[in-house]
């Protein structure tokens, strides 16, 4: 990433450059987003399913005091400590207390987005804690000090000669070898030795279940439960919004998850944890962390709804061509852009612009989250509030004032007709965001309402 | 503890009126004709064996066939009279040389090819992840169509740990390119018994 302040326009044209690659990359997710496609259409319930996901959402929203306090309780009654963070710090300072206890100073983390979303491994590291990430993809981007540029895919940026290089660099595999299959069997023995030394393995959450204290984490590498069970200590993070009300309502979200995520009929693995292992002690931690504040925004509440299967990042053509990083949030994608602004409305607000409204991400949403309708409204709240970007208010505001009145209109229009056709290097320039990656269309030779009056009238 | 307090009154401010839970009932989720065939079409697909037995003997011949011998081979199963019981008092640490695990799943799913396993079946929760090949007997008999009936079965079970394995462990992180093996069983066999 270019500088801390950069934004979605200006991380893109980083992201642009290179258009082989972005083709490339727009390619790939799209495969995948075909793949979800043909996974759906193997289930002829499937709207159904994706309604009925919605609806058990709309009711854990709704009653997501008790579900918390039934959780709570059950969890506790299973043996696992529970712990309650009101935000990101709060959340990393109580996993540093737990490794201060064990004195442990290494430990080993399966994926969970909502870590990358307290900045948990940049915390531990001014704490001398030397985290290892087990997923592959995920251990490819924090060897290469990045942060992952998509929630399921976290190195979907990231060419096989590249991985190679990275691996010859820090694995010591031979130069120029860039096979996957060899390259992740080197990152296997490199990681074997980790799982089988670490005391101390962190998990995310994909559910937990209010009725039975449990909770289940999906894995297709088996480096979540090469964590956990090999540890003396299990910790599991999860926001609040991930609880579910019963063990049965796991059928539901098990056949829409993978599904949506890569077209795949379930994950290789669903554990499901209910009491800690012998011997060993299973913590989980609640978090906030802006999600009751959302859960307060009825336009905006829903977002919190998202099982993290990022099928709307892959059908996306904004994210498709601009890169996961362009988003500088640590979830990307149109879910992102309407999660990160409630964190930070000033330093998201071009997030919800990222976007053209197209409403594709709503189309595969798996709990309907009607993503493009949030976006719009961030828009308008953003707006509203002062932050939205620069040129974009100016260019605004020139068009109400230019639409709201004939007579700019109709200057407004000869005049552009003829800049276009005598003065294109006016329009033609990097000074025009709309020439950037695009030409611009030939000036029609009357306008409209030239037409109109001659043809007509 | 305050966190909780105002974590738990800032959820209750804040969500939103009571909305029904929907009634799962009311879903009617796929059956198949043929359970078995539809389990191994698709189990076959995510890079599982499936292999039709008649008596558990061929399980030992099908092992020997095609897992070199002299191997670190454990088993839960004490029909298995040729191969090693596993001790349950091991520490997981010490199964990094499994060879081979063959276990016994309580049921399997035809709609994505998946097995349940629990504690009970597993006895060391490392085992079926930690293992470089696994294998499990499977009840054709106890096959269902979906992940409803399957959690029908499950019920209220009062397992501590059970999980629904589908498939060798496997990434395609590395330019979705599938590699079967990332941190766990590079083959998975489900023996499925008449």
């Amino acid at each position: 990433m270019s500088s801390a302040n950069a934004k979605h326009p200006e991380l893109s044209t980083i992201f642009n450059k290179d258009e082989a690659r972005v083709d490339w990359h727009d390619e790939t997710l799209w495969w995948i987003r075909q793949k979800r496609d043909k996974a759906a259409w193997t289930i002829p319930e499937w709207e159904e399913l994706r309604e009925t996901a919605s609806g058990i959402k709309n009711n854990v929203l709704s009653n997501l005091h008790e579900y918390l306090i039934e959780f709570e309780q059950k969890a506790i009654a299973n043996g696992i400590v529970v712990h309650w963070a009101a935000d990101a710090n709060e959340h990393n300072e109580i996993i540093h207390s737990i490794l201060q206890q064990h004195k442990v100073s290494q430990i080993v983390k399966s994926k969970s987005m909502l870590t990358e979303e307290c900045g948990l491994n940049e915390y531990l590291a001014q704490h001398s804690i030397d985290v290892v990430d087990t997923d592959l993809g995920e251990r490819i981007v924090q060897l290469a000090n990045e942060h992952p540029s998509h929630i399921v895919l976290p190195c979907i940026h990231w060419k096989k000669e590249e991985i190679g290089e990275l691996f010859h660099k820090h694995l010591n595999t031979p130069k120029g070898n860039a096979d996957p299959q060899f390259l992740t069997n080197a990152a296997r023995i490199h990681l074997r030795e980790k799982f089988l030394t670490r005391r101390i393995a962190i998990t995310g959450v994909n559910f937990a279940v209010a009725e039975t204290g449990e909770f289940v984490v999906c894995t297709n590498e088996g480096n979540a439960d090469m964590g956990a069970h090999l540890a003396d200590v299990h910790i599991a993070c999860m926001g609040i919004e991930k609880i579910i009300p019963q063990r049965k309502h796991l059928g539901v979200f098990l056949r829409l998850l993978a599904r949506s995520a890569t077209g795949q009929p379930i994950t290789t693995y669903s554990s499901h944890f209910k009491k800690p292992n012998i011997n060993q002690q299973l913590h989980i931690i609640l978090v906030d962390n802006g999600r009751t504040v959302q859960l307060g925004r009825e336009d905006f509440r829903n977002s919190l709804k998202c099982i993290r299967c990022a099928a709307c990042f892959n059908t996306c053509p904004v994210y498709r061509r601009s890169g996961g990083h362009s988003y500088h949030t640590a979830i990307a994608g149109p879910i992102g852009a309407i999660l990160a602004p409630n964190l930070d409305m000033k330093k998201y607000a071009d997030l919800p612009f990222a976007s053209t409204l197209c409403g594709s991400c709503s189309n595969v949403c798996p709990v309907k989250i009607d993503i493009h309708n949030q976006l719009y409204k961030w828009r308008q709240v953003i707006t509203e509030e002062g932050y939205s970007p620069k040129t974009k208010t100016i260019a605004m505001k020139a068009m109400a004032a230019t639409l709201s009145s004939p007579a700019i209109f109709n200057v407004a229009g000869k005049a552009g007709r003829w800049v276009m056709k005598y003065l294109p290097f006016f329009v033609n320039n990097r000074f025009n965001p709309w020439y950037k990656q695009r030409n611009m269309p030939a000036p029609p030779q009357q306008s409209f309402t030239q037409w109109y009056k001659k043809n007509r009238s | 503890m305050k966190s909780r307090e105002t974590i738990l009154n800032a959820v209750k401010n804040n969500q939103p009126a009571l909305q029904q839970l929907p009634e799962l009932n009311a879903l009617i989720a796929i059956q198949y004709n043929d359970k078995f065939l539809q389990f191994s079409t698709v189990l076959k697909t995510i890079g599982g064996n499936v292999v039709e037995i008649k008596h558990t003997d061929e399980i030992i011949e099908y092992v020997k066939n095609n897992f070199s011998s002299n191997q670190n081979f454990v088993t839960t199963l004490p029909v298995l009279n040729n191969i090693k019981m596993l001790d349950e008092n091991l520490d997981a640490h010490f199964l990094e040389n499994i060879e081979l695990a063959i276990l016994t799943a309580l049921f399997g799913v035809a709609e994505n090819g998946a097995v349940w396993l629990t504690d009970k079946e597993i006895k060391i929760r490392a085992l079926p992840f930690i293992c470089q090949h696994l294998a499990v007997l499977l009840y054709k008999r106890d096959l269902v169509s979906n992940m409803q009936m399957a959690y029908d079965l499950i019920g209220e079970n009062n397992h501590e740990f059970g999980v629904f394995i589908a498939g060798p462990s496997k990434t395609a992180d590395i330019e979705q390119s599938l590699v079967l093996g990332a941190h766990g069983p590079k083959t998975m066999t489900v023996f499925v018994l008449e």
